[in-house]
């Protein structure tokens, strides 16, 4: 009874909280906007209305929630095993580079290729991920600084891939040759580019839930993540769960940098990250580390984002407002004492009154 | 009677809901030494947080020295002259006994502390109170008892003229409790208010002038010390006649389980923690370790349990070698372990009584296959638990850092005891525990004994190390220094002679310990 009533208050409080955080954001940005444009109204409209003018840019906030969701179970899976390693950004391009080299490379069947493809994406993104952490086991090296170095060299030497074997000679900037055509993932909705990555991403949202909560390995991983001494004393293989964690991870992440490369694009044109891995964890953080909120996370984020770029396309305000919104969201998620006061006399409320039902 | 504090209907609820205190009434007088008493969980330590400023109470009043005053912070509480000796220390190991004292209100001399006049006060203040101790020693190299002091001189130091000891004699030997008291009432002639948090009935009966009794949050009265038995104070506590002396049937010790043989410890540094300890845990019996904590027991536990290393000797778990082993491989041999410190090794705070309960269980073919949980079982098991060994709890799915400190230590106790074990390892099993949960678990080891398994006790409550061993083995150095064959004949007196190191065995009884020839 009183779990419940304590459950209820939390949720109330949360939702509320979320959606007051969502409220402060778009008010800065109004704020801002109403500064800075000689046209706020079209800008305005265009932030948040703009999304949801035409199919087109409905399936645009779906095309770009699909990677998000990727990087952002990466980064629930390590961070919940108590780990720190940003390989999720990483990971997450070498899937990218070895989509890529399937794709030109290798000659095989349509409905074969991409998978071949998304597979060796996911191996890369795996040993990409394993490298920090078999440093952290072997030396007890950080992984957080292992990780985000090792970003920078797999950026590279994506970027040296694509500019030593795989460019487009007759592109005057930088891109790769174009893909055989059997590499492409399938549009699965006319009208969209929403292809059948977006199904892959929400089948691993579930797979990641259910291997949390449903299974041995999930509960091992949560215990480490919580209380490592505990994990030890209790005979789990405590490095053993770390290790597992980063390279499942780390195969998510590579996973959906393939499913991103071929289902949006036929040549490899990034000549930077993307810096999906980073915005992964503003969504796991909205999301609240529950793999089940990750799509709507996502979609949120992506919403801000195409939002954004309609704005920037058809007014004087810059796509970079959008990063300004993460910010203070991701501020204000992190500030625990917000609506702390509504939370506690609701819950002082709740006590007493059971008190009294006892009595 | 002045009143030197007045605390009226204080109610606090934390934010997870738990309603620690539900309506508390405490009034001590000017220059009276106060016994707090209640269960883990009855809301001392709320309170006590309450009155030092470290939580704000959802309501009530407080009265210090006649005036109501709001204590918003331990700054302000030091002001007003409260002075809190934490049951653990809260000193700097590298400084010395000074350095200590003065943290925070050092006397300056322009920039620069003013380190003469320091030293000098420190030296007067310890002199005067009888709590002398060498200004210029190092922390470090201070006995607990003498660690005490400092913290007690520090309160002082700030102007405390009301001083709170949380649990004070838990960690001292019963010569350093005895001085404890004399200092204690030393300070209460001074004219000092003392509250004094204690499970310990008798000695709450030797030392203190009135008692405040909390139940579940509430007050359940005060009363002279003088006009209550032992036995009216526990019932009060627990709400029930509990059984104060531990009873249990003569021990019929048989085939050795765990043989640790000259078993050495040595850490990074050189440091040697334990020096060629050898005994022998028999099938149906509890074998008790008592010796002043830091000297070897820990190592030796964490050597014995896998959660640490051996550097020589070797351990036998039912004949198999077990030196060096993993925690895992340990544990599948039926080795249980109740771990001395339980929120920083023995339970994943955040997650359910559930899931804590399963930790070391979850490779069973009962609770797991395939690598998916079997929930129905798991379910089903986490019920048991919590009904068999009367965790008190909404459900199984709360947190288990929700709970209060005995609840949790249950918790442990049901996982460790539940995993069919042939060797228990209790450290500090009932540590932080009230009267009702001690019993609870102590009879719960007596249990597990008298079904032919082997119970190794650590423990630095006296009571509970000579009513529940059979036999006994006295650490001082890294080194046995007495083994006692028969508990019963045995005083704390005599205990505590061996130690604080003043009466050694001679070898050959010491060897005993082993039992070489019965194998």
């Amino acid at each position: 009874m009183k779990l419940n009533s304590n459950k209820k208050i939390h949720l109330l409080v949360d939702s509320v909280k979320m959606a007051l955080i969502i409220a402060i954001a778009c008010g800065l940005v109004s704020l801002i906007v109403f500064a800075v444009s000689k046209e706020p109204g079209t800008a305005i409209y265009n932030f948040f209305i703009g999304p949801f003018t035409s199919l087109r840019r409905i399936g645009n906030i779906v095309e770009v929630a699909s990677p998000l969701m990727f990087t952002a179970l990466a980064v629930i899976i390590i961070f919940g095993s108590g780990q720190f390693s940003m390989i999720a950004e990483g990971s997450f391009f070498i899937g990218t580079a070895g989509a890529m080299i399937v794709a030109i490379a290798c000659p095989l069947p349509a409905g074969l290729h991409p998978a071949a493809a998304i597979l060796f994406a996911g191996v890369l993104g795996a040993l990409a991920a394993l490298i920090p952490a078999l440093l952290k086991m072997k030396w007890n090296v950080s992984e957080l600084v292992t990780s985000i170095m090792l970003n920078y060299v797999i950026q590279f030497f994506a970027i040296y891939l694509v500019t030593y074997y795989f460019r487009e000679m007759e592109s005057s900037s930088l891109c790769s040759v174009q893909f055989q055509e059997t590499a492409t993932l399938p549009v699965i909705l006319g009208g969209t580019r929403i292809h059948a990555g977006v199904i892959l991403a929400l089948a691993a949202c579930g797979a990641v839930w259910l291997c949390m909560y449903r299974t041995s390995y999930g509960t091992q991983l949560r215990i480490t993540g919580d209380n490592a001494l505990f994990a030890k004393y209790s005979g789990l293989n405590v490095t053993g769960v770390m290790v597992a964690a980063q390279v499942i991870a780390g195969a998510i992440a590579g996973i959906g940098g393939g499913a991103e490369l071929l289902g949006m694009y036929n040549r490899f044109k990034w000549t930077a990250t993307p810096g999906y891995g980073w915005t992964g964890i503003v969504v796991a953080l909205l999301a609240r580390n529950n793999p089940l909120l990750v799509p709507l996370a996502a979609a949120f984020i992506a919403y801000l984002n195409v939002g954004a770029d309609i704005m920037a396309r058809s007014s004087d305000v810059g796509r970079e407002m959008v990063d300004i919104i993460q910010g203070v969201m991701m501020f204000l998620i992190a500030a625990e004492a917000l609506l702390q006061g509504w939370r506690q006399r609701m819950i002082v409320k709740a006590a007493k009154a059971e008190e009294e039902a006892q009595a | 009677m002045t009143e030197a504090l007045h605390m009226k209907h204080i109610v606090k609820v934390y934010s997870n809901g738990v309603m620690a205190n539900k309506d508390v009434t405490l009034c001590v007088g000017q220059g009276e030494i106060h016994a707090l008493s209640g269960e883990n969980g009855a809301g001392k330590s709320t309170l006590m947080k309450i009155l030092f400023g470290e939580e704000q109470a959802t309501s009530g009043e407080i009265f210090v020295n006649g005036k109501q005053e709001h204590i918003t912070s331990p700054q302000m509480a030091i002001r007003l002259g409260i002075g809190m000796v934490h049951q653990h220390f809260m000193l700097v190991p590298s400084l010395s006994v000074t350095e200590n004292v003065i943290m925070g209100t050092e006397p300056r001399k322009g920039l620069f502390i003013d380190q003469k006049h320091a030293r000098q006060q420190v030296e007067e203040l310890g002199k005067k109170y009888n709590l002398y101790i060498d200004p210029d020693k190092k922390i470090r190299d201070l006995t607990v008892g003498q660690k005490q002091k400092v913290e007690i001189l520090k309160a002082l130091f700030r102007g405390a003229k009301i001083l709170i000891l949380d649990e004070p004699t838990a960690v001292l030997t019963p010569q350093e409790t005895a001085e404890l008291f004399e200092e204690l009432k030393h300070l209460r002639e001074s004219g000092y208010t003392i509250i004094f948090i204690s499970h310990k009935l008798n000695e709450i009966k030797e030392i203190c002038d009135r008692i405040t009794i909390i139940r579940r949050g509430v007050t359940m009265g005060v009363h002279n010390v003088a006009d209550v038995t032992e036995e009216d104070i526990s019932r009060l506590m627990v709400g029930r006649d509990v059984v104060l002396k531990i009873e249990k049937k003569p021990a019929k010790p048989g085939k050795p389980l765990l043989r640790v043989k000259n078993l050495k410890v040595a850490d990074e540094t050189g440091a040697i923690h334990l020096n060629g300890v050898s005994f022998t845990l028999r099938e149906g019996e509890i074998l008790g370790i008592a010796g002043v904590e830091g000297n070897g027991q820990s190592q030796m536990i964490n050597a014995i349990t896998g959660m640490g290393h051996v550097s020589s000797g070797s351990i036998e778990l039912a004949g198999n070698d077990i030196t060096g082993a993993g925690v895992r491989k340990i544990r599948s041999m039926k080795l249980a372990h109740i771990p001395e410190d339980r929120m920083t090794a023995g339970v994943a705070a955040n997650l359910s009584i559930r899931e804590n309960v399963i930790a070391d269980k979850l490779s069973w073919k009962r609770f797991s296959s395939g690598g998916l949980l079997k929930r129905k079982e798991i379910r089903t098991y986490g019920e048991e638990m919590v009904r068999e060994y009367q965790i008190l709890c909404k459900s199984q799915d709360v947190e288990i850092g929700s709970l209060s400190g005995g609840n949790i230590q249950k918790g442990v106790v049901a996982r460790e005891l539940s995993a069919e074990p042939v060797v228990v390892v209790a450290n500090q099993p009932t540590r932080g525990v009230d009267v009702g949960a001690s019993e609870f678990i102590r009879q719960r080891l007596i249990d597990i004994r008298d079904q032919g398994k082997g119970v190794l006790l650590i423990t630095s409550d006296l009571n509970e190390v000579l009513g529940l061993s059979d036999s006994l083995i006295v650490m001082y150095e890294g080194r046995i220094v007495a083994y006692i064959s028969d508990v019963s004949s045995m005083t704390e007196a005599e205990l505590g002679t061996y130690m604080l190191g003043i009466q050694t065995q001679p070898e050959e009884r010491i060897k005993e310990a082993l039992h070489e020839t019965e194998q």
